[in-house]
């Protein structure tokens, strides 16, 4: 009953180099949470001070952009991916 | 026993229907109508919805253009003969319910009925895009559409390279290309628009040298400039499509912002080490870049690739995906990344569509009428405020 998040390059750093972590099913806050309390820097990254994600991140739930589903309540299945895509510049 | 030329159009003629011009111009819009003379004759004048298929291509060539055997199909040349003879061969092959027109295209333009002038491709240029031609979804009548393009390309670094180069090849007529930078040797691992003989010479000018160097039928306009908010409109005002290499944060905005204005689309590219993105920002009918990353991520989380490092080979993925977006909309052909966002790991080798959206409390592109106005950004890249539209 597990789902996976997809890391980005640029957030590798933060989870030891893996680029898809496996947590447990469940809302996507929880997801978050099961994340950043095995990669605890990743938090931070993620969400602001008040717990939202930030502006520059995206995280979609079965590619959907989970701004237009539920926001962090967005429920997130077994076997579903989260993929977890911020802004990038370079050219 | 032996048979004349005109035994066998007079043979033809008694096998196959003809129609009379008039009965072809009620039928305008609902037929296919191919032209079967010489590229040439077509060249002097045609019929305004036929399409050029000489009498020595057509059984090889008439799948590309016609895919139902039932379909309504008018030939015609120029006095009704060789339409005659090539309805009868299509008739052979299959073809249920093909016509010629009686007395041909110059009878047409005797009754006064409409022609037009074709835009016609050289010799040479037949020659130089006859694997474009080919493909019905371009043919020649595309291949002409692209030559009328104007593209404009933000930078000629990573992503900018391969796109200009495949423009260029492709013969989109017009491209423009900013770029205030000059080639350096550490471009030359991934920027194949310069090489090392280029070094220290204007990132725009090398572009051209190549550029021109690969199809002359191109006209190259360099901007040898930052791009800011004093010049942004002027220059994005003469293109039909914005391809957006940049390789910073507030480059990305203003270029977003401006492209609103003019209602223009734009092709976004980006990459960071292993990963790249592209979508396209079709203005009021999708997302913008605003509304999939409302704000910049803070410098010290975005390193770029001076920084961080790239690998060489990934711009040209990514700027070659943007290439092929920006042809497709020129052409009018399959379907854009509108609303989509195309990733690409290169470590795994993976690619992923993510569904993106236009949000409807995006501040710079939810009021059609009050596009952002463009500003000098900060680091931050924030929106000033919304102007109201021009006109």
């Amino acid at each position: 009953m597990s789902a996976i998040v997809k890391i980005p390059t640029s957030l590798r750093g933060l989870t030891g180099g893996s680029s898809e972590v496996e947590v447990p099913a469940g809302p996507l806050d929880e997801v978050i949470t099961s994340l950043t309390d095995t990669y605890p820097d990743l938090g931070e990254r993620l969400l602001d001070d008040a717990g939202n994600l930030r502006r520059f991140v995206n995280v979609f739930v079965a590619d959907d952009d989970i701004r237009f589903l539920d926001g962090l309540e967005t429920a997130v299945s077994s076997g579903q991916v989260v993929t977890i895509l911020p802004a990038v510049a370079g050219g | 026993m032996s048979l004349s030329y005109q035994d066998l159009v007079n043979e033809a003629k008694l096998k196959i229907p003809e129609v009379d011009p008039s009965q072809l111009l009620d039928l305008a819009g609902t037929v296919t109508i191919l032209d079967v003379r010489e590229s040439d004759e077509f060249d002097q004048g045609a019929i305004e919805t036929a399409r050029l298929v000489p009498r020595g291509l057509l059984e090889g060539a008439i799948g590309m253009h016609v895919d139902d055997l039932d379909e309504k199909i008018i030939l015609y040349c120029a006095g009704g003969a060789r339409s005659a003879l090539a309805a009868q061969t299509l008739k052979r092959m299959g073809y249920t319910n093909v016509s010629s027109l009686r007395g041909g295209f110059g009878r047409w333009k005797t009754d006064g009925h409409p022609w037009k002038l074709p835009e016609a491709l050289s010799n040479d240029q037949r020659g130089r895009y006859s694997r474009h031609i080919l493909l019905p979804e371009v043919g020649e009548e595309g291949q002409i559409r692209l030559l009328e393009s104007k593209v404009l390309i933000v930078g000629a670094g990573g992503l900018g390279s391969p796109a200009a180069l495949y423009l260029a090849a492709a013969g989109v007529g017009t491209i423009g290309i900013v770029d205030f930078d000059v080639v350096d040797t550490t471009n030359l691992q991934r920027q194949i628009l310069h090489n090392i003989d280029r070094i220290g010479q204007s990132k725009v000018e090398s572009a051209r040298e190549t550029l021109a160097a690969l199809n002359p039928d191109v006209e190259i306009v360099t901007y040898d400039e930052r791009l800011s908010s004093e010049n942004v409109l002027q220059i994005f005002s003469d293109y039909d499509i914005v391809v957006d290499g940049g390789d910073n944060f507030p480059t990305r905005y203003l270029v977003n912002d401006a492209a609103l204005h003019l209602r223009i689309p734009v092709v976004h590219g980006s990459i960071f080490r292993f990963e790249g993105q592209v979508t396209v920002f079709e203005p009021y009918q999708g997302p913008c870049y605003r509304c999939q990353y409302a704000e910049p991520p803070p410098p010290e989380l975005a390193p770029n690739c001076s920084e961080a490092g790239v690998f060489g080979v990934l711009p040209g993925i990514i700027g070659s995906l943007q290439a092929m977006e920006t042809l497709k909309i020129l052409l009018g052909i399959g379907e854009s990344l509108t609303g989509r966002l195309l990733t690409y790991d290169g470590m795994s080798q993976e690619f992923r569509t993510l569904r993106v959206r236009r949000d409807p409390t995006c501040p710079a592109c939810s009021d059609e009428n009050h596009p952002p106005e463009l500003v000098e950004y900060d680091q931050f890249c924030t929106p000033a405020g919304v102007v109201a539209r021009a006109g």
